[in-house]
């Protein structure tokens, strides 16, 4: 480790801190529907979108109609993706001749991407189209995002609403943070990104002819466009097979440093709105420091394994930190700090090959997504999966101290905290379950590369993965089989949706009460105690669950390095 | 439930044609259109061409030198090596015998070349994408007497060159682009 190295870190996580209020004040004036600057330009086309489908962006839902629209437009989007990918063949902007994908290919792509999971069966560069890549997959990585950002929205309402039946409009939150957000946003990157060396072209391949004289193929395309929102909406789908590790997709330390702010951006700014949106902003700040302190930890570990290097290599002659799978240019500190941001956001993108991590280094980027990537988390769904947590949080000090649990002026009953568990419970039961099964299966057992413990990480690490809609992977399983591909599109769906409606009824409930205002016996949920014990229950409930996985995959095979033992 | 799927009908089907048309087609030409107006090289790939026309590589993208001549690129698990329409890493574990095997031949390779004392960890290591355009100046330091000597060129020359050619870096590692790295050296009498 280095001082430079650290530098780095503590440096990102400072100017994160620094945007979250200002990016936070900017999605509180969406959440109120409030004009924005950017309404002079962008407002004709909202009102147009909501004239020609016949939406009152005024019309507020209940908590049914709301994930009813939310699941049926998502679903819509799945099936449209879907027909593009196997139709990809016949249609146009494929200037390299690709043919349409196989069913149980297109099922997982449409599902990964429509989930804001972004799992790559595929390598993008062999397998889709310019128009499959823009029409197919960038949509998503708008629409997905949007959506979660309304289900926070839709949350924080329930919270901050006082006896009302509804829990604002869905049409409306979304095409408002498409529009006035992710949109402008996505703008302004794509030019930086085409100014440091990402191609934006709808040329296919040029053909080279390398100093020594060999042949190279460079795929070129429309990439600017779409690494930019894969980044803003912690989407993670890579133009290119190796991800934000290709040149053309993450050219120099700089891009690298945007890329990994971009992911955490709006996560940092959503917890600032919530604190706005129930009256008390330290309630944010509170969720930001459990977050920013789960987040350290897992970096400090990474980065501390990643830079001490892999002993077995050592012994062949080598010097320094583990550099299979990672790019000189990033070097270790960048490329352990982008594993940590992208699993504990939702966004999966990749700048170093997590399979080829020291044991215990990968095993942070699988823990973060095991603990339902609530640190930071993805736009939207990393603050309401937090939320959930935060529910059973004061459920368990309510507990101890023998009063009925409030959080943020909402009394806390049964059915909250029983919503919250079947939430949360989805995680453990699809994650181990999938992750059994296909540590028995023939068909399951075909996919690691790797042998040893190693090769039951790569199982864990996909299905995890899945469930949590993260997109990375241990990158050796070969995933493009049709047990792989059906089982982990229905983990991804499950993974969403799942949570999702749990979390909408909870809305829906804690919307409909009255506010209780904050008493002596309330216990306080902003100050230290809360964040450590917030901290221990993601931890417990969250974390332990997993270990006795975790203790058969990375943990043995750290054991298995350190002895010096290869598979 | 049945008059709120009637009335959801009409908004999810024009809704997704509306963003379709929006996010998928006019925001990726749009920016292609900005990109290639303000940005033209860099839209393109960042292509090099050789002072006849002919384009010899991109900037941006690492391409495979194996020759003592030149100053060599990592491994790469892109294809057959540097495959620029397969990238990818090796996904080798830290424990995998295949990695263990990998690494004793290259470290083999660079003893049979001279190179002695421990390897800086990128040379004997296939990046993550398999295109890596750099090397760690110690890596490239570690092949200056080599080329120096199939050049018959004097070794501190060669090492100033691979100095000159560093590229500090306050948001990542040190690095030394290889391409322009030998296309300087050929420049070099």
């Amino acid at each position: 480790m280095t001082f430079a190295g650290w530098a780095l870190i503590l440096g990102f996580v400072a100017i994160l801190i620094a945007l979250t209020k200002p990016v936070g004040l900017w999605l509180f004036a969406l959440y109120e529907g409030r004009r924005t600057p950017l309404h002079i330009v962008l407002g004709p086309v909202e009102r147009s979108f909501y004239r020609l489908s016949g939406i009152d962006p005024q019309a507020e839902q209940s908590w049914r109609r709301y994930a009813l629209h939310m699941l049926l437009f998502n679903a819509m989007l799945m099936a449209f993706t879907y027909a593009v990918l196997r139709l990809q063949g016949v249609l146009p902007g494929n200037p390299q001749g690709l043919p349409g994908l196989s069913p149980h290919l297109a099922f997982n792509t449409a599902i990964s991407f429509t989930t804001n999971t972004n799992w790559q069966s595929y390598g993008g560069e062999s397998t889709m189209s310019n128009l499959s890549q823009m029409l197919g997959l960038t949509i998503h990585n708008f629409l997905s995002a949007a959506t979660g950002i309304a289900l926070a929205f839709a949350l924080f309402r329930g919270f901050a609403r006082r006896q009302a039946q509804t829990i604002g409009n869905f049409w409306a939150d979304m095409t408002r943070v498409t529009l006035y957000l992710l949109l402008p946003l996505c703008v302004a990157y794509t030019l930086f990104l085409i100014a440091s060396g990402v191609p934006q072209t709808m040329a296919g391949v040029v053909d080279v002819t390398t100093l020594e004289g060999a042949k190279q193929s460079l795929l070129l395309g429309p990439v600017a466009s779409q690494e930019a929102i894969k980044m803003i909406g912690t989407n993670g789908g890579g133009f290119f097979n190796a991800n934000s590790a290709h040149p053309f997709e993450n050219p120099t330390a700089l891009t690298n440093l945007v890329q990994m702010l971009s992911i955490f951006l709006i996560g940092f700014g959503l917890t600032w709105t919530f604190g706005k949106a129930v009256g008390n902003t330290r309630q944010g700040w509170a969720i930001l420091a459990a977050m920013t302190v789960l987040f350290l930890a897992g970096v400090t570990v990474t980065y501390w394994q990643e830079a001490a290097g892999n002993p077995i290599l050592h012994a062949l002659g080598t010097a320094g930190g583990n550099m299979e799978g990672k790019e000189v240019r990033f070097g270790i500190a960048a490329s352990a700090l982008f594993s940590v941001v992208t699993t504990a956001a939702s966004c999966g993108a990749v700048n170093a090959m997590h399979d080829s991590f020291t044991a215990l280094g990968g095993m942070i980027p699988l823990f973060n997504m095991q603990l339902g990537e609530v640190v930071i988390g993805g736009v939207g769904a990393g603050i309401y999966g937090f939320l959930l947590f935060a529910i059973l949080t004061v459920f368990v000090a309510g507990l101890m101290v023998g009063r009925t649990p409030e959080y943020v002026g909402k009394k806390i009953e049964s059915r909250e905290v029983k919503l919250a568990v079947l939430a949360i419970a989805v995680l453990p039961l699809m994650i181990l379950g999938f992750a059994s099964l296909s540590s028995v299966l023939e068909q399951g057992l075909a996919g690691p590369l790797n042998k040893g413990p190693h090769g039951f990480s790569e199982i864990l690490y996909a299905f995890t993965s899945a469930v949590a809609n993260n997109g990375s992977a241990f990158a050796g399983l070969t995933a493009n089989t049709p047990y792989y591909n059906w089982l982990l599109g229905v983990a991804m769906w499950v993974g969403r949706f799942f949570i999702i409606v749990p979390m909408l009824a909870i809305a829906g409930s804690l919307a409909a009460k009255r506010y209780t205002p904050e008493s002596a016996g309330s216990f306080p949920t902003t100050g230290a105690l809360w964040v450590g014990l917030l901290v221990g229950i993601i931890l417990i409930v969250g974390g332990l669950t997993f270990l006795p996985s975790l203790a058969l995959g990375p943990i043995a095979d750290h054991l298995a390095m350190i002895r010096g033992q290869s598979f | 439930m049945g008059k709120d799927l009637s009335s959801a009908l009409r908004p999810v089907v024009v809704m997704t044609i509306l963003f379709a048309a929006l996010l998928g087609i006019g925001y990726p030409l749009a920016m292609t259109g900005l990109g290639q107006l303000l940005f033209p090289a860099q839209a393109n790939g960042s292509l090099v061409r050789a002072t006849d026309g002919a384009v010899i590589g991109s900037s941006v993208v690492g391409q495979a030198f194996t020759t003592d001549r030149y100053f060599q690129t990592r491994p790469s698990a892109a294809g057959k090596g540097y495959d620029g329409l397969a990238s990818s890493g090796s996904n080798l574990g830290p424990t995998s015998q295949a990695l263990v095997d990998r690494v004793k031949g290259d470290v083999a390779r660079m003893r049979a070349q001279g190179i002695a004392g421990p390897l800086p960890a990128d040379l004997v290591t296939a990046s993550g994408s398999g295109l890596d355009p750099d090397l760690s100046p110690a890596s490239a330091q570690a092949q200056v007497a080599r080329v120096a000597r199939v050049r018959g060129l004097a070794p501190e020359r060669v090492a100033a060159l691979v100095a000159q050619q560093t590229e500090a870096s306050l948001l990542g590692d040190p690095h030394v682009n290889v391409l322009a790295l030998n296309r300087a050296l050929d420049a070099l009498r």
